[in-house]
């Protein structure tokens, strides 16, 4: 009998029921849709961390940022041409091509000897070092420049690069990549530890000296270039040996193009530097120990651990992050307060407009408990009528997003410090279509991460658990007011 | 003479009293002023007696009914029905004997609309923890004995107000109590239906259950074998 009158109840008042089951719903749906949303972001930070720093990089050791100018702080491109440079034609016009390898612009770098002050310490499990360059080719035509010796283009982001126009006819390139000098001897820690050979080999112990180059595949394909192919790396010819791509399907590796590390720092005339050392604990517990051990034993770099890194992996991503987590919680916070008080109003509203049928309940043997029983039962199944309804259309935005596949840019900034932006847009102009210069190594693995909204059982069980909860607490208001009726009122009111 | 009125003077034995009132007193706060809504009421109802109560509205009918139906209990006072003073019992205790000794038949015949006939009359039944098939076999008899037992689905809606109320009586009889109490039962129905109930009632009465019914309707009254008058909360006999 008791499912009997709860199921007339209901259904005898459509239009209440119908109210609070479809907040409930909704509130219920936004649940499931931005908890997994947050799941799917936090995965894609994740991806974006790993492809920029490895899978088990706990912690990484940076040079200090360099003010511009200031000595190890790298320059901003330079091209130097002798007088001698290039061919002339009859006209007056000078074709010219140089191809320089140099540090990132602002990032400071670590004496390779760093890596091992950091091996050496206790709870470091492996570490290896990186050294992140950029390479820019200068590929055009230049007019006799008046009272010029074809000496020096201006750094870019001074305002006083030239375009195309600028000279009077001249047309030039310029194109720049990114280049990771990586110990060839073992990738297990440090930026291709998250990568997976797709083609070729990978650098080995043996290349340690030799002019080879593994590249990203993403970089490969837009470069038309594949295994055997020749690619210029600050005026070198490398063979290329092998290219990788991110094992995370929706982001690149961290660099175009990957070379022994000594070659890197021969070419570069960076000397025996590193920028970045990749450095992974012995244990998860560790990490905190081996970070304050690196920042004693360190003083003047800078070490980061994972979170710090998460922080620094794309603005964007950590908008929509902070969007899902702060604005969709609070909305989801709100609509199932609005539904919560909307289903204890009706139901307070329900008791009162049955004072007399339940009080003839109680006037007719109806015990107390029975009485607030059915209400509140009442009210939970109607929570729980909208809660099916909330995990099913929920279960459905999750399919939608899903299947939307909505993308998110997930370039790294932190490393390439402030002038990672203004390098990028310093090469204004119809001549240098080149891109600019992407900041460092970091700004290579910019790549549109797509975004998935995981859905688990966890969340489903949760969000039924909610709508229960908010049924009880609607039923206990409802039956707190039963349960004061007297019979005797509620007869009363008949007369 | 089953009944005893002591208000009037006049005292008169009855062996098995289905209640017995001694000095009920009922006052409440009406806008924080007291009320006495019953003024030392001494009252004893024989078992299977037919006994109606009158009275100007507001003279404490409703209010005595309350008490010899375990609704409410008195300021001071004892109402005694069978060997329990429902002055004294719990609040629990009054529940259960609500829900087996009391049978209530009201004015608006206060049936639930999202259930049937049958249905209505089971929730009568639900304290008792019955069997759902001694459940079954009690509302069909007792739709059967109002004679609506074709109309064990139908809903209130789809009843005439004679039928409802017999509906409620149903409810009221199903669980097969001591007494019957009815608060107006013929208020809202028109003549033919009116008879209708009395018959009900009257039959009740006949195969030996006690009715106490409060009613402004003289038709009702005189079909009662004892009449009472409530005014100004104290009660007296005016059985001719």
């Amino acid at each position: 009998m008791y499912w009997t009158y709860l199921r007339r109840e209901l259904a005898g008042r459509k239009k209440q029921t119908a109210v609070v089951a479809v907040g409930m719903a909704i509130a219920i749906a936004l649940v499931i849709i931005v908890n997994s949303l947050s799941a799917g972001v936090r995965d894609a930070q994740a991806q974006a961390l790993e492809s920029v720093y490895g899978v088990g990089t706990d912690l990484t050791v940076t040079g200090a940022q360099a003010a511009p100018g200031e000595d190890g702080g790298g320059r901003g491109p330079m091209f130097d041409f002798d007088e001698d440079a290039g061919s002339t034609d009859d006209d007056g016009t000078t074709s010219l091509s140089q191809s320089r390898l140099m540090t990132d612009f602002m990032r400071g770098t670590l004496d390779a000897s760093t890596l091992d002050t950091v091996t050496s310490i206790d709870g470091v499990a492996a570490a290896s070092g990186a050294l992140s360059l950029t390479n820019s080719t200068f590929d055009g035509e230049l007019p006799s420049a008046p009272g010029g010796g074809g000496d020096g283009m201006p750094e870019p982001g001074q305002g006083g690069a030239p375009g195309g126009g600028g000279f009077g006819g001249g047309s030039f390139d310029i194109d720049s990549f990114t280049v990771l000098g990586i110990d060839s001897a073992d990738s297990s820690v440090g930026p291709l530890s998250a990568a997976e050979l797709t083609d070729g080999r990978a650098l080995t112990g043996t290349d340690a000296a030799a002019y080879v180059a593994v590249l990203d595949e993403t970089y490969a394909t837009s470069s038309e270039l594949s295994v055997g192919d020749v690619i210029d790396v600050g005026g070198a010819e490398f063979e290329v040996v092998g290219i990788v791509a991110s094992t995370s399907a929706e982001a690149d590796t961290a660099a175009n193009v990957y070379v022994p590390l000594g070659v890197a720092q021969e070419l570069s005339d960076a000397g025996d530097v590193v920028s970045t050392i990749y450095v992974q604990a012995d244990s998860a517990d560790e990490i905190s120990a081996v970070q304050d051990a690196l920042e004693e034993a360190l003083p003047d770099a800078t070490v980061s651990s994972q979170s710090d890194l998460a922080s620094t992996v794309s603005t964007s991503l950590s908008s929509a992050s902070a969007l899902i987590g702060n604005l969709g919680t609070w909305l989801s916070i709100i609509v199932l307060a609005v539904a919560v008080a909307l289903a204890i109003l009706f139901t307070i509203s329900g008791i009162s407009r049955r004072t007399r049928e339940l009080g003839t309940l109680k006037a007719i043997g109806w015990s107390n408990g029975r009485v607030v029983g059915q209400v509140a039962g009442e009210s939970v199944v109607q929570a729980l009528i909208g809660g099916i309804v909330g995990v099913v259309v929920g279960v459905v935005g999750v399919w939608v997003v899903n299947l939307i596949h909505p993308t998110i840019s997930a370039a790294g900034s932190s490393q390439a410090g402030p002038g990672a932006g203004g390098a990028g847009g310093g090469f204004p102009g119809g001549g240098a279509p080149g891109g600019g210069f992407p900041g460092t190594d970091m700004a290579a693995s910019a790549g549109e991460i797509t975004l998935n909204a995981p859905l688990s059982l966890g969340i489903v069980l949760v969000a039924v658990a909610l709508a229960v909860g908010a049924g009880l607490v609607a039923g206990a208001f409802g039956g707190w007011r039963a349960a004061r009726l007297s019979p005797a009122e509620a007869l009363r009111s008949v007369a | 003479m089953t009944m005893t009125e002591t208000n009037a003077g006049a005292t008169f034995a009855t062996p098995t009293p289905a209640y017995r009132l001694g000095a009920v007193t009922k006052t409440y706060a009406r806008n924080g002023r007291p009320v006495q809504a019953l003024a030392g009421v001494d009252l004893e109802i024989a078992q299977g007696d037919f006994v109606t109560i009158q009275g100007p509205t507001g003279g404490g009918k409703s209010t005595l009914l309350q008490m010899l139906g375990a609704l409410d209990t008195p300021t001071a006072g004892t109402v005694h029905l069978g060997g329990v003073d429902l002055a004294k019992a719990s609040s629990s205790k009054l529940g259960d004997i609500r829900a087996r000794e009391i049978g209530f038949v009201f004015q608006a015949f206060n049936l639930i609309p999202t259930l049937t006939a049958a249905e209505n009359v089971d929730m009568g039944l639900e304290p008792l923890g019955l069997s759902k098939a001694e459940r079954a076999e009690r509302v069909r008899e007792a739709l059967a004995h109002v004679g609506l037992a074709e109309r064990a689905d139908h809903r209130p809606a789809e009843l005439s107000g004679g039928q409802q109320q017999r509906v409620a009586v149903a409810r009221a009889i199903a669980k097969r109590p001591r007494v019957l109490l009815a608060d107006e039962p013929t208020g809202n129905l028109d003549e033919s239906m009116r008879d209708e109930i009395l018959a009900v009632l009257e039959q009740l009465n006949a195969e030996g259950l006690t009715l106490v019914v409060v009613t402004h309707d003289s038709a009702v009254a005189r079909r009662a074998r004892r009449r009472l008058r409530l005014e100004r909360g104290t009660v007296r006999d005016i059985t001719r």
